[in-house]
């Protein structure tokens, strides 16, 4: 089949490409645009690893044509840190927290996280845990990843951080 | 196993004329696009392997939440999570955010949508229980010219819907419930993100604290979603007193055939979906007023 051409805004950059219609999302990012961050899990759309934002949707990028996403913005984990190189509060949070440990599931869930606190920037742990129901951790339990999405939602809010033990 | 669909040919128009003369064109070589999240992984899989895909996700006319005199009108292509935070659609029915937000995961929702999901024709969708609940009719556009289907008379069996080759769905037209209607949907899954192990939905209204009016549809207990016609008959005037809520739940039953799969044997999925039906009309009855 015919490619086709898209463009993408990717993490702030303008990026053109020819695709096959039936390039999956997350193969474009990983392996045309060389952005492995987003990670391939189950492929089946159970896991969240490959999640990434799309035009303000957290969305599974094994479930979405490359196609589908011309004329869109995106944001994947490798967009997250601060334009100065410091850390974004989630990323932060995660490593406070210890809310990684194998560190798979982690791209996704920090780009998911990210989109639950612009739409509920305060959320109760009831609402970020089903807020994150899409993307799953098999090390973690959880209860860091709850802990380090609460630690990013007191910091964005501007709340004194108190240094966590290392 | 294959993750990788096979080739095919990808149209984007951005009207449901242009559409309609896409579908009509290529016939059953084509199929629509919408949130993509039934239809993508079923293509990776080669469940499914259209030689042309009709992408509907750049058409406006298919959006948008409009409450039109005694109607809400959503468009096909409104997403679960836009329909979840539409106050529109919530004021008019909420039963509509109930059983979204019981839908798949976060992500799914974001870009699956509600014609997705009645026209797909899958036993295990949710909304076409509820739509068969709500009494809704389906706007459908071919090459022919428009015409309506009620949710009731849609659904032939699994995949299988009165929807033609060449036709697309373009909105979801339901009649609002009286003020003070009770509702509910019940769903049982082994997980989030799963479907139904059972799902019931109720819509009623009540009178001076009996039943007046009252549906019941079960999603994932038969080869479609089904209207338990006889349960909500057996109903009417109870105020759900235990022999007549036994009759009902019996009578819902009767009308389930669920296949025995992972999620549980066929005798396991009836006797939870009787539940379903139980809690379903509890809950919906508690939070009726009249």
């Amino acid at each position: 089949m015919a490619k086709m051409h898209v463009k993408m805004n990717v993490n702030g950059a303008e990026v053109e490409s020819l695709v096959e219609p039936r390039t999956l999302l997350i193969h474009h990012l990983r392996e045309t645009l060389n952005l492995t961050g987003p990670h391939i899990g189950c492929d089946t759309t159970h896991c969240g690893a490959c999640t990434i934002d799309m035009d303000g949707k957290s969305v599974k990028s094994c479930t979405v044509f490359a196609v589908q996403a011309d004329g869109a913005m995106i944001t994947t984990i490798e967009g997250m840190a601060n334009p100065d190189g410091t850390l974004h509060a989630l990323q932060e949070g995660f490593r406070m927290m210890h809310g990684l440990q194998c560190g798979f599931c982690t791209p996704g869930m920090i780009v998911r996280a990210h989109r639950l606190l612009k739409e509920i920037p305060n959320p109760t742990e009831d609402e970020i845990r089903f807020g994150i129901a899409g993307n799953l951790c098999r090390c973690t339990g959880y209860q860091n990843i709850v802990k380090a999405i609460q630690y990013a939602a007191a910091k964005l809010s501007g709340a004194p951080m108190q240094e966590a033990a290392e | 196993m294959s993750v990788i669909p096979a080739p095919f040919s990808y149209h984007r128009p951005k009207s449901i004329a242009e559409a309609t003369a896409l579908l009509a064109e290529h016939n059953d070589e084509a199929r629509i696009l919408a949130g993509g999240q039934s239809l993508i992984p079923m293509m990776k899989f080669r469940l499914a392997a259209p030689e042309h895909l009709v992408d509907v996700g750049a058409i406006a006319e298919l959006k948008g939440i409009q409450r039109v005199g005694d109607a809400l009108v959503i468009g096909a292509m409104t997403t679960q999570h836009e329909l979840q935070l539409s106050k529109t659609a919530t004021d008019a029915a909420p039963i509509l955010k109930e059983a979204s937000l019981l839908i798949a995961d976060p992500q799914v929702r974001y870009m699956g949508t509600l014609g997705g999901n009645v026209a797909n024709g899958d036993p295990g969708n949710d909304m076409p229980a509820v739509m068969m609940c709500l009494d809704a009719a389906y706007r459908i556009m071919g090459a022919a010219g428009p015409r309506t289907v009620k949710a009731r008379d849609f659904y032939e069996g699994t995949y299988a819907t009165a929807l033609a080759t060449g036709e697309i769905l373009t909105a979801i037209e339901i009649p609002v419930p009286p003020a003070g209607h009770g509702y509910a949907y019940e769903k049982l899954k082994r997980k989030i993100g799963d479907y139904a192990t059972a799902a019931a939905g109720v819509v009623l209204t009540t009178r001076g604290g009996r039943i007046a009016t009252c549906a019941i549809a079960l999603s994932n207990l038969a080869d479609k979603a089904v209207l338990a016609t006889d349960a909500a008959a057996t109903l009417i005037g109870t105020a759900l007193e235990k022999p007549a809520l036994d009759k009902a739940i019996a009578a819902a039953r009767a009308i389930m055939s669920p296949a025995a799969d992972t999620r549980g044997t066929t005798e396991y999925r009836t006797a939870v979906g009787g539940v379903m039906v139980e809690r379903a009309l509890r809950r919906a009855l508690a939070r009726a007023k009249g």
